[in-house]
């Protein structure tokens, strides 16, 4: 209260123009409640703002990056040694990880089947998961979380470090430069690693369903390729491309605007990572929506 | 040769330059001093034409670089030569092939051409043989001098260092110094320096610019900057902790 004073009172504590202060001070206090809620729609539209920023943003890069693909001269060796550090170098956890869902997915449904005498169909429940749902996205979050980190956080600390501003001025264009090679390599290696992974995934149900379970090995086999159509595997890569797009994008876009030194690279990680999560998991939905209910073939 | 002409540049609600008039005549070293943060990077950054303005133009040569595409930006740069605050290397690549960068990538010159003139531009540097180490493994004043290897590579007309003497010792910060002087001598380039290393500017520059809030406030050789009756210069080049620049701010 005594900061709303006037210097340049000239009454003491008990003269009007203190007393005026005091009630200001109160009436402030009192429509503070008030104030914050109007400040809602504000920071609401804010950040909506921001959103829209951002996502035109990616799709500006995702329309650079597909424009200097088709520019000459596409540097082979740098795309091979993405494929090599994105493709192969993940498909040890792709395939641990895919095993275990298989196996999983035998054992949690096993339990059910087998109560309606019905075990075979778990092959069938298997393959058809890992190859339309499982294989596809399950690949595309780990390789978001390992490579799609991975590649914000060497563009940020590139970008932090100056490193961007000189490919520039070096006559090089950093989209060109650093964007398309990682993109191609994503867009050819993920459709690569989601067949290992259905593969894979099926022999883990096999391994729970033939060993545990009991089902005889040429019953599995039948009940797993029966049920799939070519349908089921085309859908499962289409998605398995764009999830690949989807991390190539967010990732790039987020590590070469990363801001704020070596915090702000830890911070544009994180942000990377999560925003692919949640892009993949909604372009999943988009296209289950789309293969299974537009197109009931 | 540099026309600067009404340049301004906000980032958000941050007004950085604020109708910017600077020429830079061919040949000369033009040094910019100013206070950490007041826009001389941002300068630089703007002439090689890595940023855009908000508003004004940029003149080179009678082109004007803000109003090109990205084509002929990326040709009109193989003009320049540029040396970064800590270097800007590339990490993943070795130092022979850093400074060859802008020869592999933009020339036809064949591998064993580029190797030559990288050797001969680490010479240049004092940095001769270690074209196969790392920059992770090389010193911060090793890594300037890389840089500057790597701006001189292209054998640019034009040549920017942002503050090269900056986190290196008194005698590596010399070095740099008499570094700068050689290649401007030798080389015949347009030289332009940003600092607040006032030892450094003395010694390098032909002209001497001074910024603050985002204008050019004093233009002037050496000499007239030393002897300058502009209170705000004074404070700065004297290096005075209190003066009109620090009162503002505390008022």
């Amino acid at each position: 209260m005594f900061s709303n004073r006037n210097k340049n009172d000239k009454d003491g504590p008990a003269g009007p123009d203190y007393a005026r202060a005091e009630i200001k001070s109160e009436l402030r206090l009192f429509g503070e409640p008030f104030r914050r809620v109007r400040r809602w729609p504000g920071a609401i539209g804010g950040r909506f703002v921001e959103l829209v920023g951002y996502v035109g943003g990616a799709f500006i890069l995702l329309g650079q990056t597909i424009f200097w693909l088709f520019v000459p001269p596409l540097k082979k060796k740098s795309v091979l040694e993405q494929m090599d550090k994105i493709g192969v170098k993940s498909l040890p956890i792709v395939l641990l990880t895919s095993l275990f869902t298989g196996m999983v997915l035998a054992l949690q449904s096993a339990y059910q089947m087998q109560r309606m005498s019905a075990e075979m169909y778990i092959a069938s429940l298997v393959s058809l998961s890992m190859v339309r749902e499982l294989g596809p996205v399950l690949t595309a979050l780990v390789i978001a979380g390992r490579v799609g980190a991975s590649i914000t956080a060497e563009l940020g600390t590139m970008k932090v470090t100056e490193q961007i501003d000189a490919l520039e001025a070096l006559a090089s264009n950093p989209v060109k430069y650093l964007v398309v090679p990682r993109f191609l390599a994503l867009f050819i290696m993920l459709p690569l690693l989601t067949v290992y992974a259905d593969i894979i995934g099926i022999i883990g149900g096999y391994i729970i369903g033939v060993f545990k379970l009991g089902i005889a090995p040429n019953m599995y086999w039948r009940m797993t390729y029966d049920p799939l159509v070519f349908k089921d595997v085309f859908t499962g890569l289409i998605k398995s491309v764009a999830f690949g797009i989807v991390i190539a994008i967010v990732a790039c876009f987020q590590g070469m605007n990363t801001e704020g030194g070596a915090e702000g690279v830890g911070r544009s990680t994180t942000l990377a990572v999560v925003v692919s999560f949640i892009m993949i998991i909604a372009t999943d939905c988009f296209f289950t929506a789309l293969f299974y209910f537009a197109f009931r073939v | 040769m540099i026309e600067i002409i009404n340049l301004s540049k906000s980032f958000e609600d941050h007004l950085v330059l604020d109708n910017l008039n600077l020429n830079i005549e061919k040949g000369e070293t033009m040094v910019i001093i100013g206070r950490s943060g007041c826009g001389k990077s941002v300068l630089l950054k703007h002439i090689i034409g890595i940023m855009k303005p908000s508003s004004g133009q940029v003149i080179i040569d009678g082109v004007d670089i803000t109003k090109m595409d990205q084509k002929e930006l990326n040709d009109f740069r193989m003009k320049f030569g540029m040396l970064f605050q800590g270097a800007a290397l590339f990490d993943s690549l070795s130092v022979g092939e850093n400074v060859g960068f802008a020869l592999y990538e933009h020339t036809k010159l064949s591998r064993m051409q580029i190797e030559k003139r990288v050797k001969e531009c680490l010479g240049h540097v004092g940095l001769a043989g270690i074209e196969h180490l790392k920059p992770a493994e090389l010193s911060g004043g090793m890594r300037k001098r890389v840089g500057l290897a790597r701006a001189i590579a292209v054998n640019p007309e034009i040549i920017m260092y942002d503050e090269p003497t900056t986190g290196v010792d008194p005698i590596m910060g010399d070095a740099v110094n008499e570094l700068i002087i050689d290649l401007h001598d030798k080389l015949k380039v347009t030289s332009i320096a940003v600092t607040h290393d006032m030892v450094s500017a003395y010694k390098i520059a032909s002209r001497i610019a001074m910024l603050y809030e985002g204008k050019v406030i004093e233009i002037g050789t050496p000499q007239e900057i030393k002897n300058t009756k502009n209170a705000i210069v004074r404070q700065f080049v004297t290096g005075a902790a209190t003066g009109p620049i620090t009162d503002k701010k505390t008022a």
